[in-house]
């Protein structure tokens, strides 16, 4: 379990050293974009480069640009996205609650954000600017610059470790002893 | 009197998303204390620090400002010459301006947001009649990620629902942002089951041997917070009981997250 402080745009050796259970304090942009940016996405292609980007999973609470709470979404919704999004060069997807590992395999790392913890994000987050702001509030595409935005566990790494998915297989165990 | 109705739908909002019940952030802490596994104690920390910066910037602690709804506790002599609902649905049009709150409530076919948190059968209220004179109003804020893992299983009265419950909880809890505190709906039928588990969110504090025991089997899978390992899977589980058909078991598991936020206000 190490702590890194990393900046974005992520490489792939920043992807490559990060294994499961790892902490990381992530500074630089973050984009936020959740069910109905990502079908948006499929369709019409992405309104921003994320070459090396890391995509937040998240529907924040802004007022007049200025974030007022902004924790993780439940990623699984976004699940049916994943290739096509780290396909498009994304290096690490934030958010909770997982997704599944093999598309992670060699390419980017999943990061868990704590749930819940949106008014303490909010102290790391700054709005830069919005796209496909026509989607409402909780659903644009966000730009945000993020200060040590963390603490975020690395949930599964490029090496084929799930956390969750460990977690879960155990917790299955318990049950049936 | 409508005006006393609105302004502490407006109150208890506020209060509800900016902060945590005392009891809630006791388990928390309690918790923290006794978890051994050492990222489970970083997770419960930080989610105290998140509720401490939320009271002091009276800011939402979480984005999910939730789907609203209420429980009204009316008094029998209570006369009212106003739509109670309409009064509740223009404090949550405040409220959502105001704090502000995010705008949640959505068409369920064209996905249109109506921008105040207002729309068919929302705000959603709960009415239960009370002796006296009074109105007790809750707020009960619910978020989507730990609702989206609630469900109801009508399992055949031969089987043991609390195995239902503990492999439930096992498979969905990741998603629904543990700590978790558990409604559970026992009998009825397939809506009785649902509504007795949502009051028995509403209804939390304090547990019988018999909810100790399914919250001990359920701490022992070692989900943890956040999905990610540890002793703290459930905070608190209550569970509420209707007869039901000789060949029916209707069971209903109302999660909820970390966060269990609500406020009553009281209006004499």
């Amino acid at each position: 379990m190490t702590d890194y402080h990393l900046q974005t745009p992520l490489s792939g050796a920043d992807v490559q050293k990060l294994a499961a259970g790892d902490v990381v304090f992530l500074s630089g942009l973050l984009f936020t974009a959740r069910d109905k940016a990502h079908a948006l996405m499929r369709r019409e292609g992405c309104p921003v480069s994320l070459e090396g980007a890391a995509l937040y999973h998240c529907g924040p609470l802004i007022l007049d640009d200025r974030v007022l709470s902004a924790g993780p979404t439940t990623s699984g919704r976004m699940a049916r996205y994943t290739e096509e999004i780290l396909r498009l060069g994304v290096k690490a997807i934030i958010g909770k609650g997982g997704l599944p590992g093999e598309p992670f395999q060699d390419k980017a790392v999943y990061l868990a954000y704590p749930g819940g913890c949106g008014a303490a994000a909010a102290q790391q987050l700054r709005v830069l600017g919005v796209h496909l702001k026509e989607l409402g509030m909780a659903e644009s595409l966000w730009v945000f610059e993020a200060r040590e935005f963390g603490p975020m566990i690395v949930a599964v790494d490029s090496h084929g470790r799930d956390l969750y998915e460990e977690v879960r297989r155990s917790a299955q165990r318990r049950e049936a002893d | 009197m409508r005006d006393k109705v609105v302004e502490a739908t407006v109150r208890a909002l506020q209060r509800a998303e900016t902060s945590l019940p005392d009891w809630v952030l006791q388990r928390i802490e309690q918790a923290a204390a006794q978890e051994s596994h050492p990222l489970a104690r970083h997770h419960l920390q930080f989610m105290r620090e998140n509720v401490q910066i939320a009271k002091e910037r009276r800011l939402p602690l979480c984005q999910d400002t939730g789907l609203l709804i209420f429980h009204v506790q009316l008094g029998r002599e209570l006369i009212l010459d106003f739509s109670l609902s309409e009064a509740i649905a223009e404090g949550v049009r405040i409220a959502t301006r105001d704090i502000p709150l995010r705008p949640n409530a959505v068409h369920p076919q064209t996905r249109q947001n109506s921008g105040d948190n207002t729309g068919l059968c929302m705000p959603d209220i709960i009415l239960d009649y009370v002796d006296g004179r009074g109105l007790l109003l809750t707020a009960f804020p619910k978020g989507a990620g730990s609702e989206n893992m609630s469900l109801v299983g009508m399992l055949n009265p031969a089987d043991d629902p609390f195995e239902f419950i503990v492999k439930s909880v096992g498979e969905r809890a990741a998603n629904a942002c543990p700590p978790l505190f558990l409604g559970i709906g026992l009998g009825g039928s397939f809506d009785l089951a649902a509504r007795l588990a949502k009051r028995a969110l509403l209804n939390m504090p304090g547990s019988s041997q018999e909810e100790l025991q399914l919250l001990e089997r359920i701490n022992a899978l070692g989900i943890g917070p956040m999905g990610l390992g540890g002793d703290t899977t459930a905070l608190g589980i209550k569970i509420e009981k209707a007869f039901c058909h000789t060949a029916s078991l209707p069971v209903a598991i109302n999660f909820q997250c970390w966060a269990n936020r609500s406020a009553t206000e009281v209006i004499q």
